[in-house]
């Protein structure tokens, strides 16, 4: 069996069959009605062979509905183009032996969760000495000056420390993107680092749950990392990339 | 119910360890004051509203009392002085001090004996309107019934109150027991309450005593819907600790998140500050029949939830005896532990169980609150679904007091409608049908459970044995808690902490030191 790649739709069990599962509430009451504007919009989505498997009151006068149907559309696979992250991933000594041997000198990278969010989590999986899933964070490498600075902090603190410890790269995390509070904060950051003149001695990374590397590179940053990136990936990409930059 | 056998001596030891860590902090703190414990005693004689910068005026009161050095004596002192002096009632001297019509100087003249009179008369109606609320809430839990334990504890966070209130009928339709107001992010670091209703919070909404009062009335008139009393909590943490705690207590809040230790660690509040201010706003708690809920759960997130199983257990006897010297019932105390074991870790689950079941023995009265995964929730709602599942198992199986209900959208958003809706069912089906179950089993002795239990309680006296030694406020320098690491001077608001003069004077603490029956201050 060839798949079409110009072609691509949702499989279920049967090539092109365009199994879709999903899942939504809409603020009517539970009801036939309430099912039936489901599967409309469904429709509206591009399903067909709708079947509305689940509906629940939740309500209120909302209802819950889970329905399975076929999509209609593809999509050409062949013309999907991602921006991505092209730095290889060294292991934690690599990254330190290309350091001492090609910078020639240590590296300073500083972290923070910026604004108003609270979520260390991921800046701590990535700076902590410890790491995270037995990946040891970015304090661990001898190579690396790391400074987490923690959570709730304001742009121009970060600024004003990444100037004081003349920081290689700044790595700033957002969890919380509620109404697009991180998009702002980002933004402010990028224009600071701008208006400071600085923007080309030092590398701006963002990372968190919702970002990635499109986003970043949209906001203004050199990389964005999202879920499942180690230490090891962020390191080697500020490596390379200092490299390449002649950042050294 | 099933039981394991665990060193009762270690147990009576760890509690008398964490006795004597919180009578050292109480040393400590008896002797001090903090500018929103001030703001709590005006908030309490009725002091409410904003000017129009929108500063709270209790703050501005105690902005200008403390420029003037004159705080250290009690805030209620000298707002009493003024009201004598210029023949004012409490809310314009505020308003006059906002538009620098008070001469404090001028305000000398007035006697302590006319201070003193005034003072008490304002505690008693204050704490008298506290008790109304204590009655009501009892009067209609009588007439409505609750849930039975553990009771079903679901977050709203959309920011808008108004918006929480669909979410919360919802819910408490749906089964809910508890509606938790998750407050906007970065509230817990403001140094004053906001005001009145609002509609835009990030992760959640504004703890204003406007929003407390619109949300009760929500849940009171759905309560009488669905013939349940639904309890309403929100946070009586950050750098407003006692100030949410009174506004708790006189919407009629009925649970509370309040730790000793979160604001410090998580937060980076000044540790003086936090541990001055846990005591004052627990005293108004325990009055209030609220109960509190720690957060032992977030040491959790930044340690490994099976190497750092004996913090939590060590910071939850702390908890007990700093709550205890606070006049707080055991049954009003929610000690907080979570199910944050990776899920990948063969007999990942055992142990969670002997975490759950130990600390039930161990705090017998407290309504345990038990919190979901979080940490190792991915994205895959479907595994998420039974991670939460698990932990609903575990939660019923050990008779947790407060089960938190995981969303299988956690590490995502802020619950949408439906999460709430699978989260109960997913809880419901599981707490039914393993209702009697723990009735029917028995640990096995010696088994592996029973020795992790053991395990993890030897640990915990062995650590509160070292923070006895050194004493609280070393042992959190040292990173003896979650791995944080936080000095005495470090943090934020230690500029609101002050040391109180021989003739500083706080009638509503001193009548709650009576009703608590808690010892004279020193």
């Amino acid at each position: 069996m060839t798949i079409d790649l110009t072609r691509i739709k949702p499989y279920g069990d049967t090539l092109g069959d365009g199994a879709v599962q999903l899942s939504f509430s809409l603020p009517v009451p539970y009801g036939e009605e309430a099912k039936e504007a489901a599967k409309q919009l469904a429709i509206q989505m591009g399903l067909e062979d709708i079947l509305v498997y689940h509906a629940k009151d939740l309500g209120e006068n909302y209802t819950f509905f889970i329905l399975y149907g076929k999509l209609v559309h593809s999509i050409d696979f062949t013309k999907i183009k991602v921006p991505k992250i092209t730095a290889k991933s060294m292991d934690f000594y690599q990254i330190n032996e290309k350091i001492q041997q090609e910078i020639k000198r240590k590296i300073t990278i500083i972290g923070a969760c910026t604004g108003t969010d609270a979520h260390t989590v991921g800046i701590d999986a990535i700076m902590n000495m410890k790491g995270y899933n037995g990946e040891y964070g970015l304090e661990r490498y001898p190579m690396i000056n790391a400074y987490n600075l923690g959570s709730q902090v304001k742009n121009e603190d970060l600024l004003a420390k990444a100037i004081e410890v003349k920081a290689d790269a700044i790595l700033v995390s957002q969890v919380v993107t509620q109404k697009g509070i991180h998009l702002s904060n980002l933004t402010e950051l990028v224009e600071m680092v701008e208006g400071q003149g600085l923007r080309n001695n030092m590398l701006l990374i963002c990372g968190g749950p919702r970002i990635n590397h499109e986003i970043a590179i949209e906001l203004g940053y050199d990389a964005g990392f999202g879920a499942g990136i180690y230490a090891s990936n962020v390191a080697s990409f500020i490596v390379e990339e200092m490299l390449k930059r002649n950042l050294n | 119910m099933a039981t394991i056998r665990l060193n009762e001596d270690l147990i009576i030891k760890a509690r008398d360890l964490a006795k004597k860590i919180a009578l050292q902090v109480n040393g400590f703190v008896n002797k001090r004051s903090t500018v929103t414990i001030e703001r709590t005693l005006l908030r309490l004689i009725g002091i409410d509203g904003v000017n129009i910068q929108e500063v709270p005026y209790p703050n501005i009161l105690i902005d200008q009392l403390q420029e003037r050095g004159l705080l250290d004596e009690g805030a209620v002192k000298w707002v009493i002085k003024a009201m004598i002096t210029y023949g004012m009632a409490p809310q314009e001297v505020a308003e006059s001090a906002d538009a620098d019509r008070i001469n404090w100087e001028d305000c000398r003249g007035v006697s302590s004996k006319e201070v003193q009179e005034i003072g008490y008369q304002f505690a008693k109606e204050s704490l008298k309107k506290i008790t109304a609320q204590k009655l009501e809430r009892e009067r209609l839990i009588e007439n409505l019934s609750e849930g039975e334990k553990p009771y079903l504890y679901l977050i709203v966070a959309t920011g808008n109150i108004y918006e929480d209130i669909n979410q919360a009928k919802a819910a408490a339709r749906q089964g809910a027991d508890i509606i938790a107001v998750i407050r906007t992010t970065g509230q817990s670091l403001l140094d004053y309450v906001p005001y009145g209703a609002t509609t835009e919070g990030f992760g959640g909404t504004y703890a204003t005593q406007e929003n407390f009062k619109i949300m009760r009335k929500a849940l009171d008139e759905v309560g009488v819907e669905v013939n349940r009393y639904i309890r309403l909590c929100n946070y009586s943490s950050g750098l407003c600790m006692p100030e949410i705690a009174a506004l708790g207590a006189i919407e009629r809040l009925d649970v509370m998140l309040n730790d000793a230790l979160y604001g410090i660690l998580f937060r980076d509040i000044n540790m003086q500050r936090t541990l001055i201010d846990q005591s004052f706003s627990r005293k108004i708690i325990s009055y209030a029949g609220i109960m509190i809920n720690t957060g032992e759960d977030n040491y959790l997130t930044t340690s490994d939830a099976v190497e750092a199983a004996h913090t939590v257990l060590a910071s939850q006897f702390i908890n007990e005896q700093l709550a205890l010297q606070a006049g707080l019932p055991t049954e009003q105390m929610g000690l907080g532990h979570a199910f944050e074991i990776n899920p990948d870790l063969e007999d990942g689950f055992l142990l969670e169980l002997a975490q759950a079941q130990m600390i039930r023995q161990i705090f017998p009265d407290a309504p345990l609150k038990y919190m979901p995964p979080t940490k190792y929730m991915t994205g895959n709602v479907f595994k998420g679904h039974i991670q939460d599942a698990m932990f609903n198992f575990a939660g019923m199986l050990t008779n947790q007091g407060i089960q938190l209900l995981g969303m299988m959208t956690e590490a995502m958003h802020t619950p949408y409608i439906h999460d709430r809706q699978l989260a109960i069912e997913n809880a419901r089906y599981v707490m039914n049908n393993i209702k009697h179950l723990s009735g029917e089993i028995e640990f096995k002795a010696g088994g592996k459970i029973e020795m992790r239990a053991n395990e993890v309680l030897e640990n915990a006296a062995d650590m509160l044995e070292k923070v006895e030694e050194i004493g609280l406020f070393s042992a959190i320098e040292q990173g003896m808690f979650a791995d944080v690491s936080r000095t005495l001077t470090g943090g934020k608001g230690l500029d609101g902490v002050f040391i109180k003069r021989s003739d500083y004077f706080n009638p509503f603490e001193e009548l709650l030191n009576t009703e608590l029956q808690l010892g004279r201050e020193a």
